[in-house]
């Protein structure tokens, strides 16, 4: 009955891993292999970071209960500031014109924040108002028009790769480097977590196990830094992703302000008298959102090297689809940061594998659709099966 | 002989764990007032719900005769059907409606799915002036009063050609002045429509005045009949039957030394959120020694519960006055954390709704409060985290798998262990324990009594809020009584019974709450 259990378990949480697996595997296979070629894997990552980071930022606004639909606006917002800093200045500088991207976004963020925590309106109502103030405002700072183009440095974010150690070029210095820290950096961890927990006389995996559990990640990280070499080596914005990822996970599976979160979506009375300032918590979290968004939107606006003001249309939607996909409840408390950015590579590599086979965007807007309900439906058979 | 209109013969209804009604027996004569009357928990409701077919036929045992023939309802719809009404204790309106939409919610006038309203207002005029309601049809329920509101359910019940009308606390929420009038109105439907009633109260005056016959329950039996018509019967004698158990040896002892005072709340004045004149905690006083578990006893309603959490961090009410000492300090109890921080913990009575988080872990549900202290700088520290939630644990004896178990999963004493286990690592010096066994089965409420002792031996104050008055007198050494919000008695153990508690609850020497 034990064992019977845990492979329940297992499939709760590979799930989305294998579906990906399969997903991927299937379109390597109509692609010819494009697919998983390492040129279309980098421009997949490009193509899909934005909507990874507003995913990462819409995770903890579901998991509190809530939503947020102004995203896809904040998005154009924010690039046409940062448009109106940059664009025809060349001597503003870029850094001081990303930092006041991301304040103004915290700004916006923290307005949503004080209406729906502190004024109780619901984030829906809130935020759907958001959408169309900002979208409005938007429209005021740029006229109507596109503004371009932005300098070179700012391109970079979004376009360029991680640059070589210079006499590695074709072997890729630095992304090797980066490859053999990271399995050292694993490997150490996983030791020492491993120690601590014996200290505290836990029960831990047998060493052979342990030791082929360190193996396999090793191998798919070295796996992933050789297919990286292959092209032009690891793009900017997967280092960004990458740092962002750890940092939330960190957050909501770590920490005192994590653990009120996840409690907050599960039952926000009960968290309130357990002595939480539940309010404050909510507003944090749309603090955070503004902050996340204003990062998609820099990486957005310097990946089509434009500010538009119809930038992030239907953006919000990606965001909370990939959400939900990662297998985050709709009624708040279940979610993982990690679910959301494999919900949100699901549909990326939806998107790009349809379009590279030829299917025409009204099939996939139709199959995405599916699929996400596919995904939640499997989640609440899942439920309702562990009862 | 008369005629008998409803009879109930031989039900049973079991709960998983409890057999909430044990060979009843009712017989309500034909246009007559008959009352019900027990103690909380004593099956009063669920045997309206048999009744009333809220319990469906089949799910309990006996047989419903109403008007000669058996029921077999499967549900509201087919009671209502046949004439049988029950207007609960909370209202069932809908605020933002007229009077008149209610009234005829569920049986509007209708042609073939349009309402005609001219018809449905001129009805509810008539109906209206039935039971002497004097208000536009078209007003919003939320602009009228509960005492209206009440007299707004019994011309819905009119509509519905009643035969039966149940009233479930009637005048719980209502004045004295509201509480006459509607009793008067009873009087009147019964004397001029020949309508039957079945009225279940707390308040024996009320029902010495209105009733025909009067049925006792105790623990789901029949205990008592009365016929206040044709005999003299005292309150006092209704008292005893509802209270006349035994006190087994269900409580473990406790041996420990009661030391001074410890904490002690004074002038404590709560007022509705909703209703911001109207009051709700009228200037309690209450004190707690080191070691001493003190009772607050009383029926649903006396305002308990509103009290308890409006001390912890004003987690209800507003405009809250009074102070709360600490060893003769004044202590801040403004926000929960505060309160938690300064030595109190509030076990709710609500474990699913206010208590737990029910998709997350044992573990989880332990450390909410208490993340601080296994953590450093924000960060949790999760070995340190398993070792505490593995302790409290064992300690409280959760009977559960491990403490990654989800605690939906668990019994309600198991899951009332949780939130033990919560609250008493949070290392309060005042826990306030809030029908701390309701829904939990004998074995549970033995070991969560001894945990009680526990505690106090180890010199904490416990304030025990308890509907069931053989655990008030079981486990306290001293009880407040509370009523309408107001303590109106205290007792020590010694010279506390069942049938002293209940006297100064029910007796009709009420006084006049200064607002509604």
């Amino acid at each position: 009955m034990n064992a019977e259990n845990k492979v329940r378990f297992d499939i709760k949480k590979y799930g989305m891993v294998i579906a990906l697996v399969v997903i991927a595997s299937l379109f390597q296979v109509l692609t010819d292999g494009v697919l998983l070629a390492p040129m279309n894997i980098s421009k997949l990552i490009m193509q899909n970071g934005y909507i990874l980071i507003l995913a990462i930022g819409m995770l903890p606004v579901i998991l509190t209960g809530d939503i947020d639909l102004s995203v896809g606006s904040i998005v154009a917002l924010i690039g046409a500031v940062i448009s109106k800093l940059l664009v025809g200045h060349p001597e503003f500088p870029v850094f001081a014109a990303i930092l006041l991207g991301l304040a103004a976004g915290m700004v916006i963020g923290a307005w949503h924040g004080f209406w729906i925590a502190y004024m109780r309106i619901p984030a829906f109502i809130a935020t759907l108002s958001g959408m169309l103030i900002f979208r409005g405002v938007t429209l005021v700072i740029t006229q109507g028009k596109t503004i371009a183009p932005f300098p070179d440095s700012y391109q970079y974010l979004a376009q360029a790769y991680i640059p070589d150690i210079p006499g590695t070029e074709g072997f890729h210095g630095t992304t090797v480097l980066i490859g053999v820290l990271l399995i050292i950096a694993y490997v150490i961890s996983e030791i020492r977590r491993r120690k601590r927990e014996m200290q505290y006389g836990f029960l831990v995996s047998r060493g052979p196990l342990f030791g082929i559990r360190l193996a396999a990640v090793t191998v798919v990280i070295a796996v992933a830094t050789f297919w990286f070499t292959r092209f032009r080596g690891i793009p900017v914005i997967l280092v960004i992703l990458g740092v962002l990822m750890s940092v939330y996970s960190f957050i909501t599976q770590r920490t005192i302000l994590g653990r009120h979160i996840y409690a907050l979506g599960g039952n926000e009375r009960a968290t309130r008298l357990s002595g939480v300032n539940t309010k404050k918590v909510k507003f944090l979290v749309f603090v955070n959102m503004g902050l996340m968004a204003a990062f998609a939107a820099i990486v957005y606006s310097a990946r089509i090297n434009c500010a538009d003001p119809k930038a992030g249309d239907g953006f919000e939607l990606d965001a909370i689809a990939a959400c939900y996909i990662g297998g985050a409840s709709a009624s708040g408390g279940v979610g993982k940061v990690t679910g959301a950015v494999i919900g949100g590579l699901v549909m990326g590599v939806l998107n790009n594998g349809m379009s590279i086979v030829g299917v025409g965007t009204d099939w996939q807007k139709i199959i995405k659709g599916l699929v996400l309900l596919a995904a939640v439906v499997f989640d609440i058979i899942n439920q309702s099966r562990k009862k | 002989m008369e005629h008998i209109v409803l009879e109930m013969q031989n039900i049973v209804k079991e709960f998983p764990g409890v057999r909430a009604l044990d060979n009843v027996n009712i017989r309500v004569r034909e246009n007559t007032i008959h009352a019900l009357v027990g103690e909380n928990g004593a099956g009063k409701s669920t045997l309206m719900k048999v009744l009333s077919g809220v319990y469906p036929y089949g799910s309990y045992e006996g047989k419903v005769l109403f008007a000669g023939e058996e029921c077999r309802f499967r549900g509201i719809k087919e009671s209502e059907k046949k004439g049988i009404v029950i207007i609960h204790q909370e209202l069932a309106l809908i605020p933002q409606l007229s009077i008149m939409e209610n009234i005829f919610l569920g049986n509007e006038r209708a042609v073939k799915g349009v309402i005609n309203w001219e018809e449905c207002r001129r009805k509810a005029l008539e109906l209206m002036e039935t039971v002497g309601l004097k208000e536009n049809p078209g007003t919003l329920i939320n602009q009228i009063g509960v005492g209206k509101q009440q007299l707004v359910e019994i011309a819905k019940a009119l509509s519905k050609d009643v035969k039966l009308l149940i009233l479930d606390e009637p005048t719980a929420a209502l004045n004295d002045e509201e509480s006459q009038k509607l009793l008067n109105l009873i009087l009147h439907l019964k004397k001029e429509f020949g309508m039957t009633g079945i009225i279940i109260s707390h308040k024996l005056g009320e029902i010495l005045k209105v009733a025909d016959d009067i049925t006792v329950l105790r623990d789901g039996s029949t205990v008592e009949f009365f016929c206040p018509g044709t005999e003299e019967v005292t309150e006092d004698q209704i008292i005893k039957g509802m209270v006349g158990r035994e006190l087994t040896n269900l409580y473990p002892a406790r041996d420990v030394e009661i030391g001074p005072q410890r904490f002690e709340i004074r002038d404590w004045t709560v007022y509705s959120e909703e209703y911001r004149d109207q009051k709700f905690i009228d200037k309690v006083n209450i004190t707690l020694k080191k070691g001493e578990v003190v009772g607050i006893a009383g029926l649903m309603g006396a305002g308990r519960t509103e009290f308890a959490m409006s001390v912890f961090g004003r987690s209800f009410g507003s405009r809250i006055q009074g102070t709360v000492y600490k060893d003769g300090k004044e202590i801040d109890v403004s926000t929960v954390s505060a309160a938690i921080k300064n030595g109190i913990a509030y076990l709710t009575e609500d474990r699913k709704e206010l208590g737990l988080l029910l998709y997350e872990s044992i573990r989880n549900n332990i450390t909410l409060p208490n993340l601080a202290q296994v953590s450093g700088k924000g960060v949790i520290n999760e070995n340190e985290e398993v070792k505490v939630a593995e302790e409290y644990f064992h300690k409280l004896n959760v009977k559960a798998p491990g403490i990654q178990q989800q605690t939906n999963n668990l019994s309600g004493g198991n899951q009332q262990k949780v939130l033990l286990a919560r609250w008493i690592l949070s290392q309060p010096d005042l826990l306030i324990l809030d029908e701390p066994t309701r829904g939990i089965d004998v074995g549970a409420k033995y070991e969560i009594y001894n945990i009680i002792n526990d505690l106090a031996r180890e010199g904490k104050c416990i304030l025990v809020i308890s509907s069931e008055l053989p655990e008030v007198l079981g486990v306290c050494d001293r009880i407040y009584v509370m009523k309408e919000g107001s303590i109106v008695g205290e007792f020590l153990k010694e010279d506390a019974s069942q049938e002293k508690i209940m006297k100064v609850i029910v007796q009709s020497d009420r006084r006049g709450r200064d607002e509604c």
